[in-house]
């Protein structure tokens, strides 16, 4: 008989949480400290959902997405999770950018970019402070009409390098391009430069696992290898969950799933109204990515000179449909030194990302989809060589994944790594008011994406959900009957 | 809870928000933000807290209230009135 994963488990819960990316972590941490009941269901195995990381053989952990977070994670760990996630935070110190227009190492911070843009960039200090000003005193509810593209045009007219500098990076960390609106680079732009960038000191791994020890102590049911099929409404109120053939029951729902699954295919259209679904259907997913891992032999070392993060071109100029080309011009190296993980075995290894399209790599039969990461990686490793001299003899392992396995791994459609386009973030605070007790948290609309972004928008969500809970609690007439 | 209660139970959740932040000399009736380093997360937070102790329900729409001590501790006054302080 196959092991049954919810072994235990209730029949009735204040709150199920289905997913446990960033934001559902976070969201189901946030009310079970609330003192609810808390079901957090995960179909992987691991929990962390693209905030994770894998083993392979010679002591090599590659960690997927922690690549460099704002300084805000300082806070939202020490207040949603515990002071040891919080201290474990760390500067980055060396951000470089290799590319025919420029070659430069920075801090990435505010004081550091002023200097730049000023100083090698020759651009008049004061437009440079009236773009910090500007970008800064941006909100998300602010006016959307405005794209990226335009916002710079409207400072830096001409200055296709004053745009590289200030666009590629943001690009890497949301998959934002300069079609987006204005607000949501200049929001995830602001949270960089007010303190630099920040790491995970231990690694992804040691995260999720201090993240799931804080659950635990809060009382919350987590359970992994838990597939959720189906989130059932009746009468307009979410009412529960089927999971792994097993009907749970709760007065609230959260799903951290992709937005468009959440509600196309969990919840199914019969139960919403029409114009919502159309809404739904109509929200773009953000791109996906390629990325290349490598490991070093175990006496091989990167001298630190080379950085943490390497935005590195050959492409001429900084274009979106350059960026996402199979003809793969743009990479960006993350290195991870022996300090990445202090406690473990002294290793190297980096990770190279690239953005792409699903549909570049879904139509590969099988021997053409093995052939493309072949040369992936071989056109990666002649990239990265300039960097890191005699690369191709320092290796112990390599490889490659793809939107494809982007796909496998978190179901998201189209393997989309960095969630929705902004329309997604009104879909996904909608809901709520389509289904009573069902909300979404997730990366939706790039400024709720990344690591900072997706474990606000969670507390945010936990906020609306504790809420209701509460109101619902003094209504008899409520779904409160289910115990509590 | 009389007024001066309420402003205690208010220093001490900012107190747990903004460890870092001296609230010794926090003047009443000046904005929090151009006191602390505070932004939108930090009021979530004071809702989420009042909420958790005093089951007191602050909707999105009266967030703009509790821009300062002084008319945070009026909006919460008729609300707390009859509620009993917990200790923190």
């Amino acid at each position: 008989m196959p092991k049954d994963f919810l072994k235990g488990a209730r029949d009735a819960y204040d709150v199920i949480v289905v997913g446990s990316g960033l934001a559902g972590l976070t969201a189901a941490n946030v009310l079970a400290r609330q003192g609810r009941s808390v079901l957090l269901l995960e179909q992987h195995y691991k929990l962390g959902g693209l905030a994770t990381w894998f083993r392979r053989p010679g002591g090599h952990i590659f960690d997927v997405s922690l690549h460099g977070f704002p300084h805000g994670m300082v806070k939202s760990c020490r207040r949603y999770w515990t002071p040891e996630i919080a201290k474990a935070i760390v500067p980055l110190r060396r951000v470089r950018f290799d590319n025919p227009m420029f070659s430069l190492t920075t801090t990435y911070d505010r004081e550091d970019f002023v200097r730049l843009l000023v100083d090698q960039f020759q651009v008049p200090q004061a437009t440079v402070r009236n773009f910090f000003e500007t970008v800064r005193g941006m909100n998300f509810y602010d006016d959307q009409s405005l794209t990226t593209g335009e916002l710079f045009a409207r400072f830096f007219p001409g200055r296709d390098d004053v745009v590289r500098l200030l666009m590629e990076p943001i690009t890497y960390a949301n998959g934002s391009t300069l079609e987006d609106p204005a607000i949501a680079y200049g929001i995830v732009f602001s949270n960089f430069m007010a303190k630099g960038v920040y790491t995970f000191e231990g690694g992804t791994d040691r995260l999720v696992t201090l993240m799931h020890e804080e659950l635990l102590r809060n009382g919350a049911d987590v359970r992994i290898h838990c597939d959720v099929q189906r989130i059932h409404v009746e009468h307009g109120r979410v009412n529960g969950v089927t999971v792994n053939g097993r009907h749970i029951r709760a007065r609230s729902v959260v799903s951290n799933a992709n937005l468009k699954s959440t509600v196309l295919q969990l919840v199914g259209d019969q139960n919403l109204d029409p114009q919502f679904v159309q809404e739904t259907q109509a929200v773009r997913l953000n791109n996906s990515s390629t990325q290349v891992y490598m490991a070093l032999l175990p006496d091989a070392r990167v001298e630190e000179t080379t950085g943490d993060l390497l935005f590195s071109s050959t492409a001429p100029a900084f274009r979106t449909d350059l960026l996402l080309s199979r003809d793969i011009t743009s990479r960006t190296f993350s290195f991870y030194y022996p300090r990445t993980r202090p406690e473990g075995r002294p290793r190297c290894l980096i990770v190279s990302s690239t953005n792409a399209r699903y549909e570049d790599w879904a139509s590969l039969s099988e021997s053409e989809y093995e052939d493309a990461k072949q040369d992936l990686i071989r056109t990666t490793l002649i990239a990265l060589e300039k960097y890191v001299p005699g690369i191709g003899e320092k290796l112990d392992h390599v490889e490659a994944s793809t939107p494809r396995t982007f796909e496998h791994y978190t179901r998201h459609h189209l393997g989309s790594s960095f969630g929705t386009k902004f329309e997604g973030l009104k879909v996904s605070r909608e809901l709520p008011n389509q289904v009573r007790g069902l909300y979404h948290a997730g990366s939706v609309g790039i400024i709720m994406s990344g690591w900072l972004g997706a474990m606000n928008y969670g507390v945010i969500v936990a906020n609306d959900v504790d809420s209701l809970l509460m109101a619902s609690s003094r209504t008899p007439s409520s779904v409160g009957s289910a115990p509590a | 809870m009389t007024p001066a209660d309420i402003r205690e139970v208010v220093l001490e959740i900012l107190a747990d928000i903004a460890p870092d932040e001296d609230l010794g000399d926090l003047q009443d009736a000046s904005p929090f933000r151009e006191q602390l380093e505070m932004d939108s997360m930090d009021f979530l937070d004071i809702v989420m807290e009042l909420r958790k102790r005093y089951r007191v329900q602050i909707p999105e729409e009266d967030y703009p209230q509790l821009v300062s001590m002084e008319s945070t501790v009026r909006y919460l006054e008729p609300r707390l009135r009859e509620v009993e302080r917990v200790p923190s």
